[in-house]
Order: C-alpha cells, then structure tokens, then sequence
C-alpha cells in the first residue's frame, strides 16, 4: 500500500464483546496498520481480549473520558513517529470496511485530517435519533460559520491524521466531547481538513456516552468552549503548563 | 424598593465575576466544566441586580417587605454551597484516583526492579 507507518487508535470503555471483531476487521482492511486500543478504565475483559486479537494495549488506570482516552492515542502515535493515525471507536459504530476511504485523502496528502460525515453524500445506515440530530445540526451550523467551510458532522470520531494533525492532537486536545472543539482547533491551526462520506452501524454493545439530561450540558459547555477559543492568541499551551 | 446603588454596585460587580470567568477559562487556567456552574452564578445574579422590577416582585414571593436585596444574599449563598459541594464531589473523585495513581506506580515499580531497571 506505502511505506508510511500507520496506527489505528481504538479508545474502548467495557466493549469486550465487540473489541476484538473492531481490532480483526482492522487488521483485514490493512495488514501492516498497527492497533491500539486504549481502555479507558473498563471493568470487562476489554484489555485481554484485545491483546488476544493481537492489539497493543494502553490501560488507563481510570476512566478518563473519551478526549483523554483518546489523546492517549495521539500521545503514543506521536511518540512513536507514526506517519499517519486513523480513530476507530471500539463500540463498532465505525465501519473498519470504511477505512480506506477516511485515510486516502491523507495519504494522497490532500489533507492533514479527513473525517468520516454521516451526513455528506449518500449514506444510508444509522443517523442516531431524531433529538441528537437536532443537537448535531445546531453544532454543524455554529463550527461551519466559525471555520468557514461546510462541516456537517462535528460529532464524528471516525478520522484520519497525517504527522502534523498527530503532533496537534498530541499536544492538545480538548477533554469531555473533544470533536467539536477538535474541528475548530484544526481550523485555527490552518491544517487542511476535510470531510468524506461514510455509514455508520448502530452500535452493537455498551451505551453512548451522551445521554439526554447530559446533552443540555454538552451543548453548553461545547459551545462556552468554542466561544471564549476563539479569544486565545496563543493557541498552542506550552507542555505541562496547567 | 432596592436603593439604585446597590442594583448598579451589584450588576457591576456580577459581571466582573462573569468576566473574570471567561478570562480564567481564555487563559487555561480554569476547566469549562468547572466554569459553567461559576458563569451561572454571574449571569443569575447580574440579571436580579438588573432588574429592580423583578428583585422586588420575587422578595414579595418570598415574604420580604422591609429590604429586597436580601434576596441577592440568599441567591448568592445558595449558588456558593452549590459550588462548594460540587467541589467536595470533585475532591472526593481525585483523592479516589490519587489513590489509584499510586497503587499502579508502585505495581510498575516492582515490576521495573525486578527485571532489573535501577531508578
């Protein structure tokens, strides 16, 4: 396929009854891509089963949520001079069928980040319900303004990132529900993002990680966090600085 | 009714709280989810010290006839114990982890030392 090196990063929060069919699919799509599936704190078999599927395994000795679970991911890709990452979540909502669309623009290096939209193109598959869609336009509405280029899935994970969109991640991520805040950070960076269309499947084990009462809240804070962004001249914190 | 320098001294006084917040957050030094409960605090008593109509009418409610703004102390109170018990839930949420963190350094250290890593 390329000799550039590539991760998979699978964050995973007590999926051990589908990790490990994510992990092999993935493994199908692309056999030199590593996996690593960061488990977030989980309580199953997640990590075991992962390791048996052949995975590397970062185990977070408490759940840190998904934006931290996941930069554990970026921090590893980074550290260990991978070329190119791609976020897969270990619920089993992205398709690993799908992968070689999200990593192709990335590759042919027409852009730093691809993400996978549910809401581009064709796409048939799962929408999520009605009220969360509601929520997913509102916020598609608000980043498409700010960063001034048509988003129309600000909550997808399914991504793909070259070197520079790494070492971003690596160093900053937002915490809590980072994807939103992700895409406005991307644009200020002026790193070349754009959006490919894919399906998503319901996913088959665990629970989302936003329920209805927290909804309210994730709006708030997603949109507080985006606004009061926009005011930071220094857009990179320094290591460590708290 | 409220005297007019205690509605503007408390306005101004509820959005330097508000402004102070958003600078906190702008200069990473304070989380947004920390922040939120703060900037409510702000915005609620900001909109009471505003609006005198309004402080009146809810001191009315409450049974407070001699001096509305007592109003504004019982808010404010109340917004402040909400802070502090969401900060002993926090508290308690990191000393737990704190906990955790140790036990797993001290597991990996045992491991290191006995493959033969000196620290």
């Amino acid at each position: 396929m390329t000799d550039l090196r590539r991760v998979a990063i699978v964050p995973a929060f007590n999926e051990a009854q589908i990790v490990g069919r994510v992990i092999d699919e993935l493994m199908a799509q692309d056999a030199e891509l590593d996996v690593v599936v960061i488990d977030d704190g989980s309580v199953d078999a997640t990590a075991e089963v992962a390791r048996e599927h052949g995975a590397i395994v970062l185990r977070l000795p408490f759940n840190l949520g998904i934006g931290g679970a996941v930069q554990t991911g970026f921090r590893y890709a980074f550290e260990h001079g991978y070329d190119i990452a791609v976020r897969v979540d270990g619920d089993g909502q992205h398709d690993p069928s799908q992968l070689g669309r999200v990593v192709a623009p990335v590759l042919a290096d027409e852009a730093d980040i691809a993400v996978g939209s549910r809401f581009v193109g064709e796409g048939d598959g799962y929408r999520s319900s009605r009220s969360r869609r509601v929520g997913i336009r509102l916020l598609a509405l608000v980043v498409s303004r700010i960063v001034g280029r048509r988003v129309t899935d600000t909550t997808s994970g399914f991504q793909a990132l070259n070197r520079r969109g790494i070492a971003l991640f690596a160093h900053d991520y937002p915490h809590d529900y980072p994807e939103v805040e992700a895409t406005v950070m991307v644009s200020r960076h002026r790193l070349r993002a754009i959006e490919v269309p894919v399906t998503m499947r319901e996913r088959s084990s665990g629970r989302s990680s936003i329920t209805a009462v927290r909804s309210v809240y994730y709006m708030l804070k997603v949109l507080l966090a985006i606004f009061v962004g926009l005011f930071r001249r220094n857009v990179v914190p320094e290591e460590g600085a708290s | 009714m409220t005297p007019l320098a205690v509605s503007i001294a408390g306005t101004i006084a509820s959005l330097a709280l508000v402004l102070i917040v958003l600078e906190l957050i702008r200069s990473r030094r304070l989380r947004e989810r920390y922040a939120l409960l703060w900037l409510a605090t702000g915005i609620v008593l900001a909109v009471l010290c505003a609006w005198r109509d309004g402080l009146n009418t809810i001191a009315r409610w409450v049974g407070i006839r001699s001096y509305p703004p007592a109003v504004l102390f019982a808010v404010g109170i109340l917004f402040i114990l909400a802070v502090l018990l969401h900060y002993s839930t926090v508290i308690s949420r990191l000393s737990d982890q704190n906990v955790l963190l140790a036990q797993r350094l001290a597991l990996l250290q045992e491991q290191l030392e006995t493959n033969g890593v000196r620290e």
